[in-house]
This record gives C-alpha cells, sequence and structure tokens, in this order.
C-alpha cells in the first residue's frame, strides 16, 4: 500500500508544474499507471484526495491511463499481452518472459482551470 | 495520510530522533532537501494558491493543457543514485532485505553479521514503524545499527536511508544491509540505491507467496527460503515454491536457509562474497 506516496508524488509534481505555469487552479490531472504497475487504482484515488486537500490539486479529476502489460517472450521470439507478472506467455505457456510495457507511472499533463 | 492503511512519508524517525525533509507542502523533490527537526507545515489556502470558495470548473474555456511527462519515482530514484554513489565511492556492497513480516530477518541479519564482523566491515539500517528492537539485537553482536522508524509508513524510502548512512561509520569494502519494513507489497517499487533486493521467504509461509505478490519476487536478484529446519514438520513443498517463484522471474536465485541452525549459510555467505567482489 505505497499509494500514499505515490498520491504525495502526484501532488508535488502537479503544484510545480501549476505554479511554473502561472496556474492557481488544476481541473483534471492525466496520469498514465500501467497494468504491472503495481497499483491500486482506487487506493490512489482515495490518497490523491487526501493529499491534494488544501492544495492548487484539490478537487482535480484524476484520468487514469492504463497501458497493458507487454512482454518479450523468448521461446516464441514475440511481444504478447500479460495481465500480471505471474502470467505465462498466452501463446506457449512459458515464463521465460521479459517485460516490456505496463510498469508506467507517470503524470502526462495536467489541466489548469 | 492514507487512512486505509496509515502509510505516508512523515514523522520518520532515525534512531528516535524526530526528522522531516526541508521541502514545504508544495515543493517538488528536488534530490537536494536536507532534513531538519520534525515540524508541522504550515499550509494555508492562500500559500496553496487556491481561492476561498475552493470551486473548479472543469473544460471551461479558460482550462489549458500543461505536458508534464514526469516520473513518479523520479524524486526518490535521484536520491536513491546519490546513494548508489557513496556505495560505490567505498566500494561497499549494500542489500536491501524483503520480506514479510515475521520471515526471520533479523534473525537471519544477526547470524549472517556475526559471520561476517571478523572479515570485513559490516553494518545495518533497520526500518521498522516502531521501537528500536532489531537494531538493539543487531549492536548487541557489536555491528552498527542506525534504526528508521517510519511512523506510519510501511516502507523505507532512498531520502531515509540517506540520512541513515551519515549516522554509520566509514566501511570502506563492506557490506551494508538494509532490513526493509515487513511488507511483501510497497518495498518492491522503490529503489535504495541497493546492489540488489534479497527476498527471505519463510517455510512457515505458503508456497504460493510468489505468484501472490509477484512484484517483489520480481524484483529481488536472491531469494532466500528460510526456516528450513523446520521442514520435517511441516507439508511446505519448497520445490513448488522455488518454481513459483520463477514462473514471476526466471533469473532468481535461491538459497535454502535456517537462520536457527546456520544450514545452507556457507552458501549465502559465499553468495555475498561474490555480490562484494
Amino acid at each position: 500500500m505505497h499509494e500514499m506516496s505515490l498520491a504525495e508524488s502526484i501532488v508535488q509534481i502537479v503544484e510545480d508544474t501549476a505554479r511554473q505555469h502561472g496556474g492557481t487552479r488544476v481541473a483534471s490531472v492525466r496520469l498514465e499507471i500501467g497494468q504491472l504497475a503495481g497499483v491500486e487504482l482506487d487506493a490512489l484515488r482515495f490518497c490523491f484526495e487526501a493529499a491534494s486537500r488544501e492544495t492548487v490539486a484539490a478537487g482535480a479529476t484524476l484520468a487514469i491511463d492504463q497501458p497493458p502489460g507487454q512482454a518479450w517472450c523468448m521461446p516464441c521470439g514475440g511481444s504478447v499481452t500479460v495481465g500480471s507478472l505471474a502470467d505465462p506467455c498466452p501463446d506457449c505457456g512459458s515464463h521465460q518472459l521479459q517485460v516490456t510495457g505496463g510498469t508506467e507511472l507517470r503524470v502526462r499533463d495536467i489541466e489548469l482551470g | 495520510m492514507c487512512t486505509t492503511c496509515g502509510c505516508g512519508t512523515d514523522h520518520v524517525h532515525i534512531d528516535g530522533v524526530g526528522l522531516a525533509l526541508s521541502r514545504g507542502a508544495h515543493a517538488p523533490l528536488t534530490g537536494t532537501e536536507q532534513f531538519v527537526p520534525a515540524a508541522p507545515l504550515p499550509v494555508t489556502a492562500e500559500e496553496a494558491g487556491i481561492g476561498a470558495a475552493g470551486v473548479h470548473a472543469h473544460g471551461t474555456s479558460a482550462a489549458r493543457i500543461v505536458q508534464v511527462e514526469r516520473d513518479l519515482l523520479a524524486a526518490n530514484d535521484s536520491w536513491a543514485a546519490k546513494n548508489r554513489q557513496r556505495f560505490a565511492a567505498s566500494r561497499t556492497l549494500c542489500l536491501n532485505l524483503v520480506s514479510s513480516p515475521g520471515s526471520g530477518k533479523t534473525s537471519l541479519l544477526v547470524r549472517t553479521v556475526s559471520a561476517l564482523a571478523a572479515s570485513r566491515p559490516v553494518a545495518v539500517v533497520e526500518g521498522d514503524q516502531q521501537t528500536s528492537n532489531d537494531a538493539d539485537r543487531i549492536r548487541a553482536t557489536g555491528v552498527a545499527a542506525v534504526q528508521v522508524n517510519t511512523g506510519k509508513g510501511c516502507h523505507l524510502e532512498a531520502p531515509m536511508v540517506s540520512r541513515a548512512l551519515d549516522r554509520l561509520p566509514a566501511m570502506a569494502g563492506g557490506v551494508l544491509f538494509i532490513e526493509n519494513v515487513g511488507n511483501l507489497v510497497c518495498p518492491a517499487l522503490f529503489d535504495l540505491g541497493e546492489a540488489a533486493k534479497v527476498a527471505i521467504l519463510s517455510v512457515t509461509e505458503g508456497e504460493d507467496k510468489p505468484l501472490k505478490y509477484p512484484d517483489m519476487f520480481r524484483a529481488a536478484k536472491l531469494m532466500l527460503v528460510n526456516k528450513v529446519d523446520l521442514l520435517p514438520y511441516l507439508d511446505f513443498d519448497v520445490a513448488l515454491c522455488e518454481a513459483n517463484a520463477r514462473k514471476v522471474n526466471p533469473d532468481l536465485e535461491v538459497i535454502r536457509v535456517s537462520a536457527r541452525t546456520g544450514e545452507g549459510f556457507d552458501d549465502w555467505l559465499a553468495w555475498i562474497a561474490r555480490a562484494a567482489a
């Protein structure tokens, strides 16, 4: 349950960006949280609401893009989609997978209101 | 502060002294912060730059989109990079020990540092929400230890380790062990500057734990299967546990140990020696 730390990071990044651009209110924040990033989105929303209280980000809506888990399957020699880190290759069943996507944790953009 | 699990990064205590980063509630972490005695951070609506009403109009014509593209862990990672530079400069091997509570991390550490201390400098950073019990157990062996109390925080972060390092003696060519807060979820995400995460799983837990908590076993380089002296009394299938762990991390190394009897410690100490070489 590290979502509070992540929510605090989001608020810091949003405040920093809003200040640089002379913004005093933030209408929405767009995040990219990969499906393999190990983040519980409901918990993140809950924590963001608490962490953003009395900041420029207070009341901002969170829009969350969720890139799917992608991995390179060594036996298949190709890219496959996986739902979790414990999943096998959907084609050959191997666990020899190198994760290539779905672990993103970033603020994409903010909407100043 | 999160009221679901209580986690948060405020109110950290190192060897009983309350500390906070010198950032205001509105300043981003830059990696250059200093630590100061903890004090409540004043927050007013005026400072925060919001109107008294705090009302937001979404999608109005005045709205503008600002591209950000910043990683949420960038600040922690910049501190971790600095810790890593310190370890490199002093040729120190840093290992981050992670596990659920009760896997025997501290007992394993006591036996490990006792065996290592005669041949090289050794120190320990202990992470727990409360008490200095673990650091006290390490210090009883004669090895230096710093206790970090995270308060309600559920994991160590890189700035906490940086501060703890300031309190440890020089240890050129040595080994620093970080015993993370007992938690198989959150510590997986936070780089502390270590050379490797070492996951400890005891045979009194379930064989499927690596599948239930894949992030941690994926982040680890080595898994120590602890308490193997209890295997005759349990139905625990070690081979199945190891197979499950390798499903989430095909490159994971595994050593079976008992912190109580010392079984497997020759392999574990040899692994440390190779990593430190």
